[in-house]
């Protein structure tokens, strides 16, 4: 089993029918990846690339518009029923039952899958512990805050013992201690082989989580590979971000002297920014002093996923 | 089928309690009072088409197949579009082994069982006032089921198609509710003007108070009570046919 791949798509297309007002959709346009054991998977891309539709696909919740799609050896469109009893589903809106107990969540879901009280009772014990939720076992879900019925929703997506974990943007709207617990639960995850594909627009989640990922932009792929692999070969060393009272003016003088005089860097003009590409970050922002100009900040960091987004595409993660 | 039921049955247990006072106390007092007051007031001058019967026990087998009717699309509309939304329990039964088939049916199944205990229990109140005899009771029950989920399968067909449910509240008022009016269920519809009458015999829920009626008073014929159990189960047929699709398409994008 160890060569097979996990999921493996080929020219995977999903088209939406027109419906009421809206016309059709091409939400992903023939794209080509494939998961191994073990790993963990991203689809990076800002919202409307394409990444929820092809979650559904893989879990088997949304037919193939065209190419093919196999996940643990079955097809998606004749053994759906069978691939979902064997991966767990996150999705993006927890649908938990909210006047039902913590308890109650996790057996109703486990009856889903047909699993047997006993052993129901068993795996809740310990899912709890897994999510921290222990001291919640019989409390509503309503009273919950919103990390812990995260916590809540990943548990009872690990009930049926899943080979894969599908988790469609795990961190979006918790604050920053919730999301490095959850990080932290994913990454015992790993360590015990689940293999892991999620969906994220952060590119430090992307950084932290993912050992191969794909970039996603208007339904296709645009860039592949490790998170360290992609910043080497889209982006320099480091950036300079620079904010200017008079952008417009200040982009235009950077931009005529820019490949001369900012040791090789590139420019990308953002609505409130300029980012400037260069092997060393401290000359470039010499020479635009050097050039006259004076920036209101200036700031020098190492170059990230999504800077790489920027570069492909021209455009932000987070509109 | 039986797991996407047993969900609906564990969410009933926090509320079952309420719902079983509601089922007795409704025929309770419907009966009480039209009994004791309008009742009253036909029996003196009983009208040709209830001859033979107090008004009592002509009303209360088409108030239970209202009943069933409305208990039929109340579990069902509202329910159901919310268990399709974003947040709703259909989601998350979407991503186990349970296909859409299966969710519809385990939800029917569910509805099936609250119409049957709430006309159960307003069948009991029937005997309690015999306007019923004992050994008809279950074929009246049976009646009643039918009449519920030819409205239950229908509004799950169209409901779990909705992304908001406003629209549904206009459906139980303006479809419904004059429903109960034009439908033999508080007179006889030969007391409808002539034209008004085909009008009637087009109303699923004149089938549904014909075939309580006349199985509850014991004068049911075959070809009668072929007919409207015909026209009820076609409904509900119509609507798990309709809602095979309907659910797919909305949880299966």
């Amino acid at each position: 089993m160890t060569d097979v791949s996990l999921v493996e798509a080929r020219g995977l297309t999903k088209v939406y029918p027109p419906r009421g007002a809206s016309a059709e959709f091409r939400a992903v346009d023939g794209i080509d990846f494939e998961l191994r054991r073990g790993e963990a998977f991203g689809f990076l891309g800002p919202n409307g690339a394409g990444k929820s539709s092809t979650m559904r696909m893989i879990s088997a919740t949304s037919p193939v518009s065209g190419g093919t799609l196999r996940v643990l050896g079955m097809d998606t469109g004749t053994h759906g029923s069978r691939i979902r009893a064997r991966i767990g589903v996150v999705p993006q809106d927890d649908c938990l039952d909210r006047e039902l107990t913590v308890r109650e969540n996790l057996h109703i879901y486990g009856r889903y899958f047909g699993l047997r009280r006993a052993v129901i009772r068993e795996r809740t014990a310990e899912l709890l512990d897994f999510a921290q939720l222990r001291d919640k076992a019989d409390e509503q879900v309503e009273v919950l805050s919103g990390g812990m019925r995260r916590r809540l929703t990943i548990a009872r997506s690990l009930i049926n013992e899943p080979e894969i974990l599908l988790l469609d943007e795990p961190t979006t709207g918790l604050d920053p201690q919730a999301r490095h617990l959850l990080w932290d639960r994913l990454f015992r995850l790993k360590r015990q082989g689940v293999t892991l594909i999620l969906t994220t627009h952060y590119m430090d989640e992307a950084e932290q989580l993912c050992d191969r990922l794909v970039v996603m932009d208007g339904g296709r792929i645009v860039a592949r590979g490790a998170p360290r692999e992609l910043i080497a070969a889209h982006a320099t060393r480091e950036v300079l971000e620079l904010r200017f009272a008079d952008q417009d003016t200040a982009a235009q003088k950077l931009r005529d002297r820019a490949l001369t005089d900012l040791a090789g860097g590139r420019l990308e003009v953002l609505a409130d920014r300029v980012v400037v590409y260069a092997a060393d970050g401290e000359s470039a922002l010499a020479a635009v002093h050097a050039a006259g100009l004076t920036p209101l900040t200036a700031l020098v960091r190492r170059a990230t996923l999504e800077d790489v987004f920027l570069t492909l595409t021209g455009r932000s993660l987070i509109d | 089928m039986w797991r996407e039921f047993s969900y609906w049955l564990l969410q009933y247990r926090r509320t079952w309690r309420g719902t079983i006072v509601i089922s007795m106390a409704n025929p309770l007092l419907f009966l009480l009072g039209i009994g004791a007051g309008l009742g009253h007031l036909v029996d003196r001058h009983p009208p040709a088409a209830i001859a033979g019967v107090s008004y009592l026990a002509f009303f209360a087998p088409g108030m239970l197949a209202a009943a069933a009717m409305q208990t039929g699309f109340l579990e069902s509309s509202g329910r159901v579009a919310m268990a399709a939304g974003a947040t709703g329990s259909y989601r998350a039964a979407t991503t186990t082994p349970l296909g859409p088939t299966q969710i519809m049916g385990g939800h029917l199944l569910f509805m099936a069982f609250r119409i049957a205990t709430s006309s159960a229990a307003f069948v009991v109140v029937m005997l309690g006032f015999g306007l019923t005899d004992g050994w008809r009771a279950p074929v009246v029950l049976a009646g009643a089921l039918l009449t519920g989920l030819a409205f239950a399968a229908p509004a799950a067909a169209w409901a779990v198609t909705l992304r908001q449910t406003r629209r549904i509240n206009s459906v139980f008022r303006f479809v419904i509710i004059p429903m109960y009016l034009f439908s033999g269920t508080f007179f006889a519809v030969a007391e409808l003007p002539r034209w008004l009458r085909p009008l009637s015999y087009l109303l699923p829920l004149y089938h549904g108070a014909q075939l309580c009626r006349t199985l509850s008073l014991g004068t049911a014929t075959a070809t009668g009570t072929a007919v409207h159990a015909g026209v009820l189960l076609a409904m509900a047929l119509a609507g798990v046919a309709v809602a095979r699709v309907t659910y797919r398409r909305r949880l299966h994008p």
